[in-house]
């Protein structure tokens, strides 16, 4: 498609780089899965929701590319990220009132 | 706009030589109108499967006690007939066969943005419905847990729930595709001068919800396959016995499982605000309006889904604000209501039958709406939840709703999809019995269950007979109508006479191509100057009606 190449701007990402992301996803996942069973009490989910959110914005940047991307696809995944915290905080109405 | 009419002998997307012949044109091809037909023909062999169970359903209820089935039988139909009018018919029907026909066309375009994506999505469609159907034959006997696939009960139960979560998943798959290829398609591929408010609003609508299916969709399939995982190997998320929280399941499901609602709704709204203006022979009332209410609609019906678990143990909290939100949904709901009546004001009507469909629609929807509100309320929800009543209101809203406007709109485009057009009289006549039937079937039911009638049971007691009784003879007239209106269609596909290109008087870009279109929809990409409904403006003179009416 022209249009896209007009607006596209080039930009080549290293193996280096992405082999340190993968690298940092996996410790990361290693982290959850420790931090699980220490006992945090209540922050315990918070922190699994940061780990989280720290490895899906790095998915979505460097493996997806969001980051060299258009304006219009950073908006579609801000909506769509914003429609996933407004369900989160819907759903703890129930869990943080029972 | 540019003159893009087509010479006389131009060659129909039926009959053009590709590289495949016989089957292999359609079963290879990447034409979003040969798509949309193959949608056609699998979701309405689909509904009438599904309309068959609902059938033998009312059958059984004829009378008390066993009159033609057993009990576990009864639960496996009325989970399979939900299974297949949700997931078969009702979420791809309207999106998967008229969009794919006209959505590139009404765009000004030559087919989707990614015509071979969706042909994968349609093999995806046909594998779900196929892994449904194997299912029911499998060891474990077909499905008894109800289309909500609640746990625990889905975890625990014999019957092979695995494959039809399987089955789900996939279809799920083929949703999401279809979505992605339709934001792309209205993003990518408006004809030069379409700007968004010149888009017509069944585009607008299909917009709304390709965002829906989108985002939404993936909810389920990881909560299903959740579901699944559950069962295979007990891993103790759902199951309370592990520890797990089965609210945690409904609040997923519904996370997906409303918004699915409005999947089903939203197309047929844009299909109405097709169908009234061309048959108003008028401007629609507030175009824009009706626009952003899809969008709101999309974006509200995100945060309503608790309303289906008012009574299943979430917090009084939780309560009232899933009670609120869902007051404030009927609200853009409302909104195209009124347009749609404000458009038909001082409007030269004509009593077509697509029109006498919407018609229908906005009566059925309009009582499956604000029965809506009485489950919405709280405290009339304690006293309605898993009656009669539900199931009433949910036909209205989506068969009363989505499904009849799916016809609705097949009669609308009939002309334009295969060249023909079929008889009148007969199809009102279809109409009619099929609303009477609808009326006697489920308006009974909303009694029933007010009475304290609960849903999912095979058997009843003495008091309920008599309305039973009207219910099942109510679903014989409404089988009845609904095989004539078929068998119109099939006469027509036949015997019709030859539809002109725009025998409706319409105005959107389908009715400037011949019927039906050729393959590539337009010799030329038109230039858009004006508004989608802008009757002032003549689009080429070469409609018949047209020249009727205003000349
Ligand atoms: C010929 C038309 C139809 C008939 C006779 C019919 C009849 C029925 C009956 C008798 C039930 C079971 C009530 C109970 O025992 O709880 C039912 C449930 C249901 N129907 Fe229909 N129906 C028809 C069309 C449709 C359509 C078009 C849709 C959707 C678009 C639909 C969606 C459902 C759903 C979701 C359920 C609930 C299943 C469950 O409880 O898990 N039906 N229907």
């Amino acid at each position: 498609m022209q249009q896209n190449n007009e607006s596209h701007k080039p930009h080549i990402v290293g193996y280096a780089t992405y082999i340190f992301v993968w690298l940092s996803l996996l410790a990361l996942t290693a982290v959850t899965v420790t931090v699980a069973g220490i006992n945090f009490g209540g922050i315990t989910l918070l922190i699994a929701i940061v780990i989280a959110i720290v490895k899906s914005s790095l998915v979505l940047n460097i493996f997806m590319h969001i980051k060299f991307d258009d304006v219009v696809f950073k908006v579609f995944v801000g909506i769509a990220v914003l429609t996933l915290t407004a369900v989160f905080v819907f759903t703890f109405f129930d869990y943080l009132s029972r | 706009m540019a003159n893009h009419v087509i010479a006389e002998n131009y060659v129909d997307f039926y009959k053009e030589k590709g590289k495949h012949t016989g089957l292999g044109a359609w079963l290879l091809t990447t034409d979003h109108k040969r798509i949309g037909i193959m949608y056609l023909v699998a979701i309405v062999t689909f509904f009438l499967v599904g309309a068959t169970l609902g059938f033998l359903m009312r059958l059984e209820m004829l009378s008390r006690g066993r009159t033609i089935m057993d009990p576990q039988t009864y639960n496996s139909l009325f989970t399979l007939h939900g299974l297949i009018m949700i997931f078969l018919f009702i979420i791809p029907g309207i999106p998967g066969v008229f969009g794919n026909f006209f959505l590139p066309i009404m765009l000004g375009a030559k087919d989707v943005a990614f015509p071979r994506l969706n042909l994968l999505s349609w093999y995806l469609y046909i594998s779900g419905g196929l892994f449904a159907v194997v299912s029911v034959f499998l060891k474990g006997g077909p499905i008894d847990t109800g289309w909500t696939f609640y746990v625990p009960y889905s975890i625990r139960t014999g019957t092979d729930v695995s494959w039809m979560i399987l089955a789900a998943f996939i279809l799920g798959l083929s949703s999401i595709i279809t979505g992605l290829n339709f934001i792309t398609t209205i993003h990518r591929l408006r004809a030069p001068g379409m700007g968004w408010f010149k888009m017509p609003l069944f585009a607008w609508a299909l917009y709304a919800t390709a965002w829906i299916q989108l985002i939404a969709t993936p909810v389920v399939g990881i909560t299903l396959a959740l579901v699944a995982v559950e069962r295979l190997i007990g891993i103790g998320l759902f199951d309370p016995s592990l520890g797990g929280d089965p609210i945690l399941y409904q609040h997923l499901f519904w996370i997906y499982a409303h918004p699915a609602v409005y999947i089903m709704i939203l197309p047929a709204m844009g299909v109405v605000s097709e169908i009234i203006p061309t048959f108003a022979h008028r401007t629609i009332f507030g175009y824009k309006a009706i626009a952003i209410s899809s969008l709101a609609i999309a974006f509200v019906g995100y945060f309503v889904w608790g309303h289906h678990m008012f009574s299943s143990g979430m917090s009084d909290t939780a309560r009232w604000i899933f009670s609120l939100t869902t007051f404030l949904v009927a609200l853009p709901s409302g909104v195209k209501v009124f347009n749609w009546v404000a458009t038909l004001y001082k409007g030269s009507i004509e009593l077509g039958t697509p029109l006498l469909f919407c018609m229908a629609f906005i009566f059925l929807f309009s009582i499956g709406g604000l029965t809506g509100l009485v489950l919405g309320a709280l405290a009339t929800d304690i006293h309605l939840t898993d009656t009669y009543f539900v199931v009433a209101h949910f036909h209205f809203v989506v068969f009363g709703g989505g499904g009849f406007i799916f016809f609705g709109a097949l009669h609308y485009w009939f002309p334009k999809m295969f060249g023909k057009t079929y008889n009148e009289k007969v199809s009102k006549a279809a109409l009619g019995t099929m609303v009477i039937g609808f009326m006697l079937l489920y308006f009974t039911m909303f009694i029933l269950g007010y009475e304290g009638m609960p849903r999912r049971y095979y058997d009843y007691l003495p008091q309920f007979a008599t309305l039973h009784i009207v219910a099942t003879v109510g679903s014989w007239i409404l089988v009845g109508g609904i095989l004539v209106m078929i068998g119109n269609l099939l006469v027509a596909l036949k015997k019709g006479k030859k539809a002109s290109m725009n025998p409706w008087g319409g105005r959107t870009l389908e009715w400037t191509v011949p019927s039906p279109p050729p393959v590539e929809n337009f010799e030329e990409i038109p230039v858009i100057t004006h508004g989608p409904y802008d009757y002032e403006y003549n689009i080429n003179g070469d409609s018949d009606k047209m020249e009727e009416n205003y000349h």
